[in-house]
């Protein structure tokens, strides 16, 4: 009996000895290799992209996150102010606010040393523009004369075209644009990734391209491997003002947002945007301060289904506007989500600052918190449509189950009666999605806004005018209409006030209660300096230095 | 022999295509991948119905699972929604989930069956209890929490180890993950040898060979461990399969891009084909190791025969 026990120790304490040894000899070797090659590079937090890495296919922070390093437009937002500023384009000029002319600057190359050209503007947007190419951002180009032959509206039909009629090459640096509507703004749209050139390569040898994306922004792609890091360097071609300040970034993906901040905690990793929302309460303290919080153009709204006869009156709207104001903001925004959201107090987001429209105090009272007066309003009117109201969002991603509960419980205290108000939670978005899409919705819902570009138009227009592509409220008004085609017809100054103008109206009727602005949070480590984010939340690269 | 095995590899073929259709039938369930794919926004309708009828998600489910079943045998496991065929991922992620799942088994099989075979040797005394206690606390205290505690501890507190292991997954960085992976099944094993071999120490063919003069350590390791593993090998069996798809939480903590973590990306992203095409080997991965458990059995014991 003594011998077996001693036996089986031995054997036991062999094992351990011999895993420990290999232990460390894998430990030492892998450390060794990664120390040498890190000289100056930045390494980043990223999770693979939903899509492949086409400009006109990407749509979410992830994917534009390397879009923003390899591809500069016709205009860059500029990442402090938001502004769009020239990049490839040297002038973009319109007498009537439909005909454009563009002129591009000349001596600018893609990484692969192809000249940028008209035509490389021209190609990449009729490609991004053909339905058969199934590019989630088409829908950037709808204001091209000529889009819906390359893009019908039915689902069935087959484009007609290849080439968009409102895109025509008058030389090599320069071309025009013919849009089917007037939109002043137009040009302060092209700074979205969408409308990148694209190199001959793209078009000739899409697979190849695809698997290491050449284009002509501040940094090139070295070598990318779906689902676990992409590495790029600086691209020496590159013609533009923000030339890197670091040698080079490496993306590198997490299974998951917490092993990335620990790996942050650890000194394993130098960027990262993508802050655990359990963390916020920590991650100031956690970083030593080596933590970012700013405006990041997503404004949170909670809708109503104007599409239901309940929803329409004039009762109704007195209901909504009780119901907005017995939401407490402040609280959740403090409470929840740890000050990374404010409350909102119209319907862009302050990254458009105030002389592009952003104006916090225009809901005014409406948006208040009043207990008292939320009640009178609904009761005056009647009570609340059907006796109650449910509050129907995804709950798979950003708290949202927490800020529900709390604003049901909100219009429950304020109303004196459990039950008002009940949260009906859907598990995935894209449930979610396809019921919003399917017009089933019977009481409010959420719906989050992140803009595509930072103008006031892109707050109102695809939510509030009639049949709009995200005007899931079903809102529609003709005033609002005709002032919105006024804005867009108007120079860039007067449509700023006349888009607050049908701003205004829509803050009358409440089709949407505004809720809070998000802000894009980032922590960073102490190898690294100067990190921000731009108005994307998207961490600007070309100037984080490595020390 | 020969005639079981085979009898047992055709009983695969029902088992098989009714797992890979349910599955099937429950991704398709959980919603519409495409309307996932646009965002904050309502897709746009011509976009969305020309990337249903890429993935055929616009014909019956019936016939979807059909082309996607007669795609499979060709050896063709579809695409990943960001444009990786299938094979592509399951080509690198098998090999790292099989690394840790045998440093995992590896360990249970070492220290659980030591510990086993001590403790139920030992019955009664203080370490006996002692190790009992420890057991019940590891069964206890959820995956999670001894993931993060060992990652913060050991990655962030000490800095003996990188808390996130390195996409090429080498067996020194899996050490950690493999030991916390383990724990609980570790525990398993041991309670599991202590109980069978505690029974079969007073049993009449054990007192026949210490009667016969053999020497003790022989009779344990020989006689008593040889037949009290059978439960053991039962179960360790089945904890191979449930290593490979169970350890999303550990890959998930640990940064391992193994199997769980690819089949967690492909329910979040609604992807049939990764989800189903994962689920396809991991049940042919199960069905193989019953059958390997079920014939280790007459190894064991001479007194089971497969006609």
């Amino acid at each position: 009996m003594r011998g077996a026990t001693r036996v089986t120790w031995a054997v036991g304490c062999a094992t351990v000895v011999t895993l420990a040894a290999a232990g460390c000899g894998g430990g030492g070797a892998g450390g060794g290799a990664a120390a040498g090659s890190d000289a100056g590079i930045v390494r980043a937090f990223w999770t693979d992209p939903q899509n492949p890495l086409e400009p006109a296919n990407t749509n979410e922070v992830q994917g534009g996150k390397v879009l923003e390093m390899t591809f500069r437009g016709l205009k860059r937002y500029n990442p402090r102010t938001g502004k769009a500023e020239n990049a490839v384009a040297k002038s973009i000029k319109t007498d009537d606010q439909q005909n454009f002319d563009i002129t591009l600057k000349k001596g600018w190359k893609f990484s692969d040393g192809s000249p940028v050209t008209a035509k490389s503007f021209v190609d990449a947007w009729n490609y991004g523009a053909l339905v058969t190419n199934k590019q989630v951002s088409s829908y950037f180009f709808e204001y091209i004369d000529g889009y819906d032959d390359l893009h019908p509206e039915n689902e069935s039909a087959k484009p007609k075209a290849k080439k968009m009629s409102g895109l025509k090459v008058t030389g090599k640096d320069s071309f025009k644009v013919k849009l089917n509507q007037k939109f002043s703004q137009w040009p302060d749209t092209l700074g979205y990734a969408a409308f990148s050139p694209l190199p001959a390569k793209f078009f000739n040898n899409h697979a190849a391209w695809l698997k290491k994306p050449v284009g002509n922004g501040p940094y090139q792609i070295d070598s990318y491997t779906k689902g676990q890091s992409m590495r790029l360097s600086v691209n020496k071609k590159y013609a533009g003002p923000d030339k890197p300040k670091n040698k080079g970034v490496e993306l590198k993906v997490y299974t998951d947002q917490n092993t990335g901040y620990t790996d942050l905690q650890a000194g394993n990793l130098d960027v990262f945007d993508e802050l655990p929302a359990g963390q916020l309460k920590n991650a100031e303290r956690d970083l030593g301060g080596r933590y970012i919080n700013q405006p990041a153009g997503i404004l949170q709204t909670l809708s109503f289904p104007l599409y239901r006869k309940e929803w329409q009156t004039e009762k109704a709207k007195q209901v909504r506007v009780g119901l907005s104001m017995a939401i407490n903001r402040k609280q959740v925004t403090e409470k929840i989500y740890h000050g990374t959201r404010k409350p909102a107090g119209d319907l862009t987001s302050p990254v458009l600052t105030k002389s592009g429209g952003y104006e916090p105090g225009m809901c005014g009272e409406v948006c208040k918190y009043d207990p008292k007066e939320a009640k009178k309003l609904i009761e005056d009117a009647g009570g609340l449509p059907g006796g109650k109201v449910t509050l129907t969002s995804n709950v798979d991603t950003g708290s949202h189950r927490q800020w529900m509960d709390a604003v049901c419980n909100s219009i429950n205290n304020t109303l004196d009666k459990n039950g008002a108000c009940t949260v009906n939670p859907v598990p995935t978005f894209s449930e979610f999605r396809k019921d919003i899409a399917g017009k089933k919705l019977k009481s409010m819902f959420r719906t989050g806004w992140q803009m595509d570009y930072p103008l006031i138009q892109n707050f109102m227009q695809p939510l509030y005018y009639t049949d709009a592509s995200s005007n899931d409220a079903g809102y529609s008004d003709k005033r609002v209409d005709k002032l919105i085609d006024e804005a867009n017809a108007a120079g860039e100054k007067a449509a700023v006030s006349k888009f607050q103008k049908a701003e205004e109206i829509v803050l009358k009727d409440l089709p949407a209660i505004p809720l809070w602005y998000q802000d894009g949070n980032a922590g960073y480590s102490d190898r690294v300096s100067d990190v921000r984010l731009n108005p994307f939340s998207v961490p600007v690269f070309t100037d984080i230095r490595v020390k | 022999m020969g005639r079981y095995v085979i009898r047992r590899l055709l009983q695969m073929v029902p088992v098989f295509i009714g797992t890979t259709f349910l599955i099937f039938v429950m991704v398709y369930a959980v919603g519409d991948p495409v309307n996932a794919m646009f965002g904050d926004r309502a897709p746009d309708p011509a976009t969305a119905a020309q990337l249903r009828s890429q993935f055929h998600l616009d014909k019956p489910l019936w016939l979807q699972y059909l082309l996607y079943m007669g795609d499979i045998f060709t050896g063709e496991f579809g695409n990943a929604f960001n444009g990786q065929p299938v094979t592509e991922l399951m080509a690198r992620a098998f090999p790292v989930t099989l690394r840790l799942a045998l440093i995992a088994v590896v360990i249970e099989i070492i220290i659980g069956i030591a510990l086993g075979v001590v403790t139920g040797l030992r019955r009664g005394r203080p370490l006996d209890s002692s190790v009992l206690m420890l057991t019940l606390v590891v069964i206890s205290v959820p995956t999670f929490v001894t993931g993060t505690l060992a990652q913060y501890v050991l990655g962030v507190k000490w800095g003996w180890i990188a808390p996130a292991v390195s996409p090429e997954a080498p067996v020194g960085q899996l050490l950690l993950p493999g030991v916390v992976l383990a724990l609980l099944s570790l525990a398993y094993v041991t309670r599991l040898t202590r109980a069978s071999i505690s029974e079969n120490a007073r049993a009449d063919y054990v007192r026949t060979a210490l009667a016969k003069g053999l020497p003790r350590a022989r009779v344990n390791v020989r006689h008593l461990l040889r037949n009290s593993l059978i439960p053991v090998v039962t179960f360790l069996g089945t904890d191979v399969g449930n290593l490979m798809a169970g350890a999303l939480v550990t890959e998930r903590i640990f940064n391992i891009q193994g199997v769980g973590f690819q089949l967690w990306q492909g329910i979040v992203r609604q992807n049939s084909p990764t989800v189903v095409g994962f689920v396809t080997v991991l049940v042919i991965v199960f069905l193989l190791a019953n059958l390997i458990v079920d014939l280790l059995y007459a190894v064991l014991d001479p007194r089971i025969r497969y006609a």
